[in-house]
């Protein structure tokens, strides 16, 4: 049985979701309350970090392999450019925040702010598949040091 | 509220010494995780959420992430001695600093009062009237953040795109020569 012990894998099973939703609000409202894309995406990374140390390895790669969560960074980075890029055509210069200039939605709303909205989910994909992707390289390789390479590190 | 503040400093600077001075690398990542924790509370204090929600997730991350790399490794406690120079070096550099500090402090505005108060054509006041008739964003750090500095948002977000890509390709070569041996 890979992993810890029962007590921590069902704590595991009933609240990572609950991380995981707190995450995504912590995204959506960062332009209402604290918060913001990075938070937010280090809070989603953390749930799949919980699962990491709960179940092992396998079971947190199955449901995020790690050749797609660089994709998922690749993909928020793009995006974050691509709305920028965007400004330039619709609103005439880079990063104009042209959604609130067409549609201003009521203040305190969750719809107000326009592009901010689409930046923090897009700084939240990344930040959260890259930091995910971060621990499992550090973690998960093992680097067994050498009885000489050990030597060498005492003595220095 | 001063009060608790400064105790809350003199709580992170005791645990940076401990990280810095014992010999067990776990009680090491610990009391730093212990100074992060600080830290946040000082921000929360100040009345900073939004860094303070920063400071307190990244700490949690950095030290889940730091004791898993320490505990998997068979290498835990620091030995040998300092050098009687380094030592000095480090000693007369930090009074340098101490001496110039000194004299940047006398120039600071006072705490609490920043410098945007005085002068009224100042960049933060037009910020802080009409960025949610701007940008729509209640919360007025994003509106800065995600608005009217995006560029520094773009360069930060490069900067962490290459550093993981850059950590990736490191240990992906460590990982290969291991195999290879």
């Amino acid at each position: 049985m890979k992993g810890m012990s029962l007590i921590v894998k069902t704590v595991t099973r009933w609240i990572k979701g609950f991380i995981f939703l707190f995450g995504i609000y912590i995204v959506l409202t960062g332009h209402l309350s604290p918060g913001g894309g990075f938070a937010g995406g280090v809070i989603l990374a953390s749930s799949f970090i919980l699962l990491t140390l709960a179940f092992g390895k396998e079971v947190a790669l199955s449901k995020l392999s790690k050749n797609m969560a660089s994709e998922l960074d690749s993909i928020g980075a793009l995006m974050f450019l691509t709305i920028a890029l965007l400004g330039m055509c619709c609103g005439g210069a880079f990063f104009v925040n042209f959604l609130h200039r067409s549609h201003p939605g009521e203040a305190f709303r969750l719809l107000s702010a326009g592009n901010i909205m689409l930046y923090n989910i897009a700084i939240g994909i990344k930040v959260g598949a890259s930091l995910f992707m971060v621990f499992v390289i550090i973690s998960a390789i093992k680097v067994v040091l050498k009885d000489d390479a050990m030597k060498m590190i005492r003595h220095k | 509220m001063f009060e608790l503040i400064f105790l809350l400093l003199i709580f992170c600077i005791i645990g940076a010494l401990v990280a810095v001075e014992t010999r067990d690398l776990l009680s090491a990542i610990i009391a730093l995780g212990a100074v992060g924790f600080g830290l946040s509370i000082i921000f929360l204090l100040l009345k900073a959420p939004d860094i303070a929600i920063t400071q307190i997730v990244v700490e949690i991350l950095c030290l889940v992430v730091l004791i898993r790399a320490t505990i998997s490794r068979d290498l835990t406690t620091i030995s040998g001695d300092r050098e009687f120079f380094g030592m000095i070096a480090t000693v007369v550099l930090l009074f340098v600093a101490f001496l110039f500090g000194l004299e940047v402090l006398r120039e600071l505005p006072q705490f609490g009062a920043p410098l945007f108060t005085k002068a009224p054509g100042a960049v933060t006041n037009v910020y802080l009237t009409e960025g949610l008739a701007k940008t729509g964003a209640a919360n007025i750090v994003t509106a800065i953040l995600l608005d009217f500095r995006a560029y520094d948002t773009l360069g930060e977000a490069t900067v962490l795109f290459t550093s993981i890509l850059g950590a990736m390709a490191i240990l992906r070569i460590r990982s290969r020569k291991k195999v290879r041996d």
